[in-house]
């Protein structure tokens, strides 16, 4: 395993020299495994959209430097551009930026600016909307007759065509019913088997992100607040409602099982293992 | 690069200037203009930068500030400075090739830029000093009569402060889309002016779009407030004028008297 992304010492000022100076990232640093989930979690304006906008080189660090591969993303123009392929970018509310004709267009038009043959395009297209569950019916519609959700589905499959090795979410589940989210993080977990891909996932959902992270990277103000796997993250608990972040409601309820005396692990954060620690409590069959 | 634009740009601010009621603003711009306009010869021309310096002292709005705003309008300055160096007869001073350079000629030159250089200060400092919203209300107030004629003058004010509430969540929209379409490898950058001007496309259909939805749901909204034009509307903030307006629009009277009487020397 080697670190497919590292962040050195980063920072990133808004509108340095004016009275409007905003530090938004401020001496982060970290590394990625190729292959790894890594959830992103801070309250508002942690500085968690900022950085990952560095990360495909839209935005250029005022400090620091980003690595992909160990070749630093701004070593010169063809690199910086061939980050944004390398590192796909899915914003919130993806949605908003569909502009085609046809779903299929829209879907084509990232491997298009990477200038691939109209066969691999279409190739690609196809393989991209069905790892987002959509059906081969919709590429000939007008994405702005679908509904919110496939919308969201086909804006989502625009940044998979693009076939990158990274793949970074930034709420992707925000506005969707809990159907659709449940099916949608279902979407990115199967993709990430299927492809070997390294995901990054930024979210508000402590129960989304526990569950399908590999690593948990806490972000507060601009710095990393905690980093590592969920168990360990949520091990401090306090800590995480201190800087304003919730923890999975299982944990919750293990934590508050804890203070009462009962011999549980606070950090649980699964319903499987949770059910697991209740049914050895009550002296029943571990596996079931 | 988009958050650079400073069309109508509020400085929030306390002094006198700023606390003039709009209309009284509105009116000395229009006067001020009208003024600058029968300027004559150096004399009026003091009195009108005099008027302006004093203005903008009271206001504590930086010069750069000003002359910012200025920048844009370079071209045209100096465009219309050459032709009139070229074009007006008179005493010829430098004779080469089709060219001639004449001493009215340079004169002219040399008042025309003032004039516009003036003229935009002027009314840079209005919108500098007054909000959008009360500069909207100034203007509905004083154009009210118009009502009487059936003209939508209260509609119209509400469209000018919905643009001019629009414009910074239009700009910061853009942003958000290029960055998406930048992200999936969008090249606004390279290529002539025709791949340049299709490599908009992805940023003007999904703005037209939201712009519409924005729209569609400021509308339901007023709606929901029992929003119905401006019959019997009342308003939060009542124009009043006060003696500091009164007194503005004397010293208003007395500079364009004061320029209409210069002028009738030839000053």
């Amino acid at each position: 395993m080697s670190a497919i992304i590292e962040v050195k010492d980063l920072c990133h000022t808004y509108s340095a020299g004016t009275p409007f100076e905003h530090v938004a990232v401020d001496h982060i640093s970290f590394s990625v495994e190729k292959g790894e989930f890594l959830g992103l979690i801070g309250h508002t304006g942690s500085g968690k959209s900022t950085l990952i906008q560095h990360l495909n080189g839209l935005l250029q660090p005022t400090g620091g430097d980003i690595l992909l591969g160990g070749e630093s993303i701004w070593k010169d123009k063809q690199t910086t551009r061939a980050a944004r392929f390398r590192a796909g970018l899915v914003f919130q509310y993806p949605e908003y930026q569909l502009f085609e004709e046809t779903v299929f267009k829209d879907i084509a038009f990232g491997p298009k600016n990477m200038g691939l043959s109209e066969a691999e395009i279409r190739e690609r297209v196809l393989r991209a909307i069905g790892f987002v569950g959509l059906d081969e019916a919709v590429l000939e519609k007008s994405p702005f007759d679908l509904s919110g959700g496939q919308k969201r589905r086909v804006a989502i499959a625009g940044v998979i065509a693009m076939e990158p090795e990274i793949i970074i979410f930034d709420e992707p589940t925000a506005g969707l019913d809990p159907a659709g989210c449940a099916s949608l993080l279902e979407n990115i977990r199967a993709y990430q088997k299927a492809t070997q891909a390294t995901v990054l996932m930024v979210s508000h959902s402590m129960d989304d992100v526990a569950v399908l992270a590999d690593r948990l990277l806490v972000l507060n103000h601009g710095r990393v607040e905690m980093l590592g796997t969920p168990n360990e993250v949520f091990q401090n608990a306090t800590r995480l409602t201190e800087i304003g972040l919730a923890v999975p409601q299982i944990t919750a309820l293990f934590l508050r099982l804890q203070e009462l005396g009962i011999p549980v692990d606070p950090a649980t954060y699964t319903v499987s293992d949770a059910m697991r620690q209740l049914l050895l409590l009550k002296g029943g069959k571990a596996d079931a | 690069m988009l958050k650079d634009i400073t069309l109508g740009q509020y400085f929030p601010g306390d002094t006198v200037i700023h606390r003039l009621d709009p209309r009284t603003k509105l009116l000395m711009v229009i006067v001020y203009i009208v003024a600058l306009f029968l300027c004559k010869w150096f004399v009026s021309y003091g009195v009108a930068l005099a008027f302006l310096a004093t203005v903008i002292i009271l206001s504590k709005i930086r010069l750069k500030a000003l002359f910012k705003g200025l920048k844009p309008l370079l071209i045209i300055i100096l465009f219309t400075a050459v032709l009139n160096i070229f074009y007006t007869d008179g005493t010829v001073l430098v004779e080469f090739w089709i060219f001639r350079i004449t001493r009215e000629g340079l004169i002219n030159a040399f008042f025309l830029v003032l004039r516009i250089m003036l003229l935009v200060m002027g009314t840079f400092l209005m919108t500098y000093t007054t909000s959008p919203i009360a500069l909207t209300d100034g203007l509905e107030s004083l154009l009210s009569p118009l009502k009487k004629l059936r003209f939508p003058v209260h509609e119209l004010a509400m469209m000018m402060s919905i643009a001019l509430r629009f414009i910074p969540t239009l700009i910061e929209e853009t942003d958000k889309i290029i960055s998406a379409q930048k992200a999936r490898g969008a090249d606004f950058e390279t290529g002539n002016i025709f791949r340049r001007a299709k490599a908009l496309i992805p940023i003007l259909v999904p703005l037209f779009v939201s712009a519409f939805r924005r729209a569609d749901e400021l509308a339901t909204a007023m709606e929901c407030r029992c929003y119905h034009g401006g019959k019997g509307r009342t308003k939060l903030k009542q124009l009043r004028y006060r003696r500091r307006d009164v007194l503005s629009l004397l010293l208003g009277a007395v500079l364009l008297g004061g320029i209409i009487t210069l002028r009738h020397f030839g000053l």
